[in-house]
């Protein structure tokens, strides 16, 4: 099997490397992975990447906490200790649902957030003490970084890196 | 959001580069204080630890260290509660809310509008915990069963919901201000030179550079940034939920003052038990909030040079702000003395007079003069892009809100159904140390902050410099 090369094509605006990896993907080459400081509007479409689904997590967290809240109000309430509140007796779940709203829109609100938020820790894998993956510093400041594997061949390798070149790359590097 | 309106005022002023915002970012954090900051920071740490001090008085000894009585059974421990509570609002609001409408010049401020959130809902939480007397006990607040066999909590009190809400509310907005710093602690990561020692040729020395290393910049900022890359599908993910989180938090700000309010309304003093409740209160947090932010901001602009950022026309959009939301907490007001009278009931009637006429007249009219009276002077452009006049409304408006809680509270309970239970109530001097104490901490939390913490959400504010820089905008025209 071949070895394979990575290439780093730096450019120094978010219009420029949006249109560029619109030029090199429509050459047919696929873009492992764009390192910026900011999100840019549209890379994600451009570089063919999958609509983040983080959101229908996060609904399903929220059914599931919004269910946790019934089933506790359910058990603490109605089956285990049912109290005599002002007079009022707690008989059926249904009866004194108006006085829960409250707190189970609270642990919907809490369930779908924070294992919102750590799913998106998990996938992304970031926790503390994780060190940074990208390969230069720049790129949290003010350039944008893009990186491409191929396989080695020469003539493939100098044909990505004109065409980085020709749409605007400050800096070109080779990595084994 | 690349094309923006010619005529609109640039956000962004001065002849900015991306890399200039992370230079102007940094400096605060890689920069010493100065003797302001120090100042400051000493008399917030003395007003801090006098506050503990009356802290540790009133747990050891009870709460009848306070100016409470049989009547008044809840008084300043409870408005400063609220009032605290009021501040944390124009945090999330102003990131969750201004989020889902794409209001740009939420950028260079949201961050710390939430920071100042987090810190104001930590002093809230002091007061609950320390009015409950045994706050050893505080466990009991949570739906456990207690040793005294399975009795758990009252899920049908409002106080009870406000365990959920303010709890809720805090670790969110904690979560959601902690994922906007990320990529900010990242650039702060990077920025940071790796620390290189000399072989250590003792113990001593190695100990020494173990501690160096792991106290140095770089490697505290790499921890705090969970190892953020700014992988392109890292920020489709990121952004996907901030505004998931956005959407989550915008009812929940609601929601919070809301339950804080039925903690009154769901009661039967006169005066508390009113309808209106929840949206007075969300209104007035939100005014209260946006004036305690006034006034931190116009400070901290100066203090860290963020007056780029920070510009003329982002403190008139939080006096427009401050303006409205004043206008629906006076409005409120009339409409509560309307419904009074109108309702027809003698004891109902009877509070709300003694509210403007007993003997706390003072504190009715001082509320009505720095809430309802003074916002409206905003309509004039001239004052609400004066920066004196700003920061002394800011000013009048957290004395006003304090004032509505404390008359919303003490004046409905001072006077109640038996004229022979009827009392005053004055503070002790636990009672006011307490209060300085929280306001020491908020100001120690923040003094902090703003040195330690990136204090702009420049990752967030790079992309807008294109549409909403100053250089930007000229070169298209």
């Amino acid at each position: 099997m071949s070895k394979e090369k990575v290439i780093y094509g730096l450019y120094d605006d978010d219009d420029i490397i949006l249109d560029a990896v619109k030029a090199i993907r429509e050459k047919g080459h696929h873009i492992d992975e764009v390192y910026s400081p900011f999100p840019i509007h549209g890379l994600d479409h451009a570089m063919g990447l999958k609509h983040s689904r983080i959101a229908i997590t996060s609904f399903i967290y929220g059914c599931i906490g919004a269910s946790c809240a019934l089933l506790m109000f359910w058990y603490m309430m109605i089956y285990d200790w049912p109290m005599i509140i002002g007079g009022k007796p707690n008989f059926t779940l249904n009866e004194n649902l108006p006085a829960f709203i409250p707190i189970t829109f609270e642990m919907t609100v809490f369930f779908a957030s924070h294992l919102m938020v750590i799913t998106f820790l998990i996938r992304c894998g970031l926790y503390p003490g994780s060190s940074s993956t990208s390969p230069d510093p720049r790129t949290t400041d003010d350039k944008f970084l893009m990186e491409i594997h191929v396989d080695e061949d020469a003539k493939k390798v100098k044909k990505i890196k004109d065409l980085m070149k020709k749409t605007g790359a400050i800096e070109i590097k080779e990595k084994e | 959001m690349k094309h923006e309106s010619a005529i609109r005022e640039p956000l962004i002023i001065g002849n900015k580069s991306l890399h200039d915002i992370t230079e102007d970012i940094a400096k605060p954090i890689e920069t010493s204080a100065n003797k302001w900051w120090w100042s400051l920071f000493v008399v917030s740490v003395v007003a801090m630890l006098w506050g503990f001090g009356c802290i540790f008085y009133t747990i050891g000894t009870g709460i009848g260290v306070w100016g409470l009585n049989n009547t008044i059974g809840w008084a300043w421990d409870i408005t400063n509660f609220v009032w605290w509570v009021g501040i944390g609002h124009a945090g999330t609001l102003i990131s969750a809310v201004l989020l889902l409408f794409r209001q740009k010049w939420r950028l260079s401020i949201n961050r710390s509008y939430e920071a100042m959130t987090i810190f104001a809902v930590i002093q809230a939480a002091i007061f609950p915990g320390i009015h409950m007397g045994r706050i050893w006990v505080a466990y009991f607040v949570l739906p456990i069963p207690n040793q005294f066999g399975s009795l758990w909590v009252n899920f049908n009190s409002p106080l009870l919901w406000d365990v959920f809400a303010i709890s809720t509310y805090f670790t969110v907005s904690l979560v959601f201000w902690y994922m906007g710093l990320i990529p900010d602690f990242a650039m702060i990561r990077d920025r940071a030179v790796k620390p290189v020692f000399k072989k250590a040729q003792n113990f001593k020395e190695k100990i020494s550079n173990f501690i160096k290393e792991k106290t140095s910049r770089y490697n505290i900022y790499s921890i705090l940034s969970f190892g953020w890359s700014g992988r392109a599908k890292h920020w489709q993910r990121h952004e996907v939920m901030s505004l998931v989180l956005a959407g989550l938090a915008t009812p929940l700000v609601l929601s919070v003052h809301s339950i804080v309010s039925m903690d009154f309304a769901t009661s039967v003093i006169p005066g508390w038990h009113t309808t209106i409740f929840p949206p007075y209160f969300v209104a007035g947090a939100i005014f209260s909030g946006f004036a305690m932010v006034q006034t931190l901001l116009l400070v901290m602009r100066k203090v860290v040079n963020m007056e780029s950022y920070i510009t003329i026309q982002h403190i008139e959009m939080m006096n427009i702000i401050i303006m409205v939301t004043g206008s629906i907490v006076g409005i409120a007001y009339i409409t509560e003395l309307f419904i009074a009278w109108y309702s027809g009931v003698e004891y109902e009637q009877y509070a709300f007079l003694n509210r403007a006429t007993g003997p706390y007249w003072w504190a009715y009219w001082a509320m009505m003069t720095c809430n309802v009276i003074s916002p409206q002077l905003m309509w004039f452009k001239k004052l609400r892009t004066s920066i004196v006049f700003t920061f002394i409304l800011s000013i009048f408006v957290n004395i006003g809100m304090w004032f509505e809680r404390f008359v919303i509270i003490v004046t409905s309970l001072h006077r109640d159904f038996l004229p022979s239970s009827w009392s005053m109530f004055s503070p002790t001097f636990v009672d006011i140390g307490i209060f300085i104490g929280t306001m020491g901490f908020f100001m120690v939390l923040f003094l902090l902050y703003s040195r330690t913490f990136p204090v702009i959400a420049q990752a967030e504010l790079k992309t807008i410099l294109k549409s909403s820089g100053d250089n930007y905008k000229k070169k298209k025209k």
